[in-house]
């Protein structure tokens, strides 16, 4: 599933929230998260490495895109940086925590200020309703029945215009819907970091407009639900959407990190593959 | 496959001037089966021993999502299989229990029949029962489920989530389960037991009731309760355990999942003869 060739651009006349999101404040203490010379395995062969040398340091209210062509390893990067699997090799710290020397208890409450939706209609619960599962780890963090989480993921629903499909089972409603939905049951902990693997893949055009204007007042802190600046890391096979509201540019390229810079470095690249991202999509991921 | 043909043909040529071995292929199918025995076994013992470790120490971690999970298992795993558990015990109340009854008092062993029935349907044939009735109906769709959860990335989902997988998706299942199979158990045996005189009854065989009961009473013994609670609620973990084990620890795809069901059923019924001859030597020794 690729993205459609007509991207939505922004225009002047369009109203504030569309606007890109504003250039963050200067980075002061120390960075959100930060791998330094890591190397990211696979799942599925956890000897081999699918991206070496990576050495990134993500400061509060960055807007980073990463693209790459489809199995570069974007995904098990993600997952990563945001504390889900462990390094094969180099530091990998959490709000300046080396999570490699913390206690499981408190690696879990620095995990869970970072949120991550996976690609593929951010793997929802298929048994459960979208209330329910927007509930899930709203309940199960604050120890909560379903009613008394109601009031909460009543509003959130609202603010992501789900409301009318709170008790519909996943099942039954839209891919792009879905995607939705993840990204509700990642927000409803207002993490300070959100991961978001190929969030564009499969959307139509107005979907790609309402998902970019959403992530933009998210990372501003105008969402209407964290209220300050959300640190938003996505990845992308496709620059061309992102080239507009992104503020850092990274690519994966045969295992390779490469830290491209802001918008103006990612047009003026001359390294083939983003050259690519930014003409033709890939067909997938 | 190619390997292993090869080398049949291999032996077969040279059978005429050299003892005859054991085909390669035949040592490969064995060696390969033994491996996947202590494979499977290891395994088990792992992802029993993290459950294990996991209910200890987060049972009453968000206790109010949990422990509604572990009593719609005992619903689900319980109190929805009562019916057909009523009518087993019926049924084998009158075909077992019945004729055993009868015959005992065609021979003269009336006094007999509180024991035969205590050793047969308390100690052996309920627990059985239980568990294979919940092995079938619910066991199984447990792979199903927790295979698709595995196949849909459900369970990366919840790791995302900061949600331990064993935590949500095993500990009620596993807690549940044994609960149910305790109660199952419990009601099969009293319903065999009364169904079982109901037939003999009927065939006019001179055993008052009063009688009955009182030779029940005296049969039964403490170690009977406290091994039957023991017993079925250890078939009732093996099957949670195993089933869970069959779903969740390999990425499944879809051609897979009858597999991995019908591995989960044989891997149960292993394991519950195994625990059985453990009881066995128990009730001797007490």
């Amino acid at each position: 599933m690729s993205t459609p060739d007509h991207i939505p651009s922004g225009t002047s006349s369009e109203p504030a929230a569309s606007q890109p999101p504003s250039e963050p404040a200067t980075p002061n203490g120390s960075p959100q998260i930060e791998l330094i010379d890591v190397t990211v395995g696979t799942a599925l062969a956890p000897d081999s490495a699918k991206v070496e040398g990576v050495n990134w340091r993500i400061w509060a209210g960055d807007y980073w895109v990463v693209g790459g062509s489809p199995g570069s390893g974007k995904t098990e990067l993600m997952a990563t940086a945001a504390g889900l699997t462990r390094p094969r090799r180099g530091v990998y710290r959490l709000f300046g925590q080396d999570m490699n020397r913390l206690a499981a208890d408190r690696q879990l409450d620095a995990r869970l200020r970072v949120g991550m939706v996976y690609d593929g209609g951010g793997r929802l619960f298929h048994q459960m309703t979208v209330a329910q599962n927007v509930a899930l780890p709203f309940c199960y963090h604050r120890n909560c029945s379903l009613d008394e989480a109601n009031e909460t993921v009543g509003s959130l629903l609202e603010l992501m215009g789900l409301s009318r499909l709170a008790y519909q089972r996943v099942g039954g409603i839209t891919w792009s819907l879905r995607q939705r939905v993840g990204w509700a049951r990642a927000l409803v902990l207002r993490p300070e970091a959100l991961f978001l693997d190929n969030p564009l893949v499969g959307l139509d055009a107005s979907q790609i407009r309402w998902s970019l204007e959403f992530l933009s007042r998210l990372a501003d802190g105008r969402d209407g639900w964290n209220n300050r600046r959300t640190t938003l890391v996505v990845s992308t096979a496709d620059f061309r959407p992102w080239q507009r509201w992104g503020r850092q540019f990274a690519l994966l390229n045969q295992g390779r990190w490469l830290q491209l810079g802001g918008p103006a470095e990612l047009g003026s690249s001359q390294e083939p593959l983003v050259r690519q991202l930014l003409s033709a999509p890939f067909a997938a991921g | 496959m190619e390997r292993g043909t090869n080398s049949t043909t291999d032996v077969s040529s040279s059978a005429s001037i050299l003892p005859i071995p054991l085909p390669r292929a035949y040592l490969n199918f064995v060696g390969h089966k033994l491996l996947n025995f202590i494979q499977t076994v290891h395994g088990l013992t792992a992802f029993a021993l993290i459950t294990l470790g996991v209910t200890i120490t987060q049972f009453n971690t968000a206790s109010r999502v949990i422990h509604p999970l572990i009593r719609a298992q005992i619903y689900r795993a319980g109190v929805c299989l009562v019916p057909m558990i009523s009518f087993l015990a019926v049924a084998l109340g009158f075909v077992i229990i019945g004729q055993t009854v009868s015959l005992l008092t065609r021979v003269g062993a009336n006094d007999l029949a509180g024991t035969v029935m205590v050793t047969v349907v308390v100690r052996e044939l309920g627990p059985i029962v239980a568990a294979l009735v919940v092995l079938a109906r619910v066991g199984t769709a447990t792979v199903t489920e927790l295979g698709m959860a595995r196949a849909l990335g459900e369970v990366e989902a919840l790791e995302a989530l900061g949600i331990d997988p064993i935590h949500y998706l095993v500990m009620p299942r596993v807690l549940g389960t044994a609960i149910a199979v305790f109660g199952l158990t419990v009601y099969f045996i009293i319903g065999t037991l009364v169904s079982g005189y109901l037939f003999a009854f009927l065939q006019d065989v001179p055993l008052r009731p009063e009688a009955y009961a009182n030779q029940l009473i005296h049969a039964l013994g403490w170690q009977d309760f406290a091994l039957l609670a023991l017993k079925t609620s250890a078939f009732g973990i093996v099957v949670a355990i195993v089933c869970c084990y069959e779903g969740l620890a390999h990425p499944l795809r879809m051609e897979e999942v009858a597999t991995a069901t019908t591995r989960a059923v044989v891997d149960s019924v292993i394991i519950w003869v195994l625990l059985d001859a453990l009881f066995i030597i128990v009730y001797l020794l007490v």
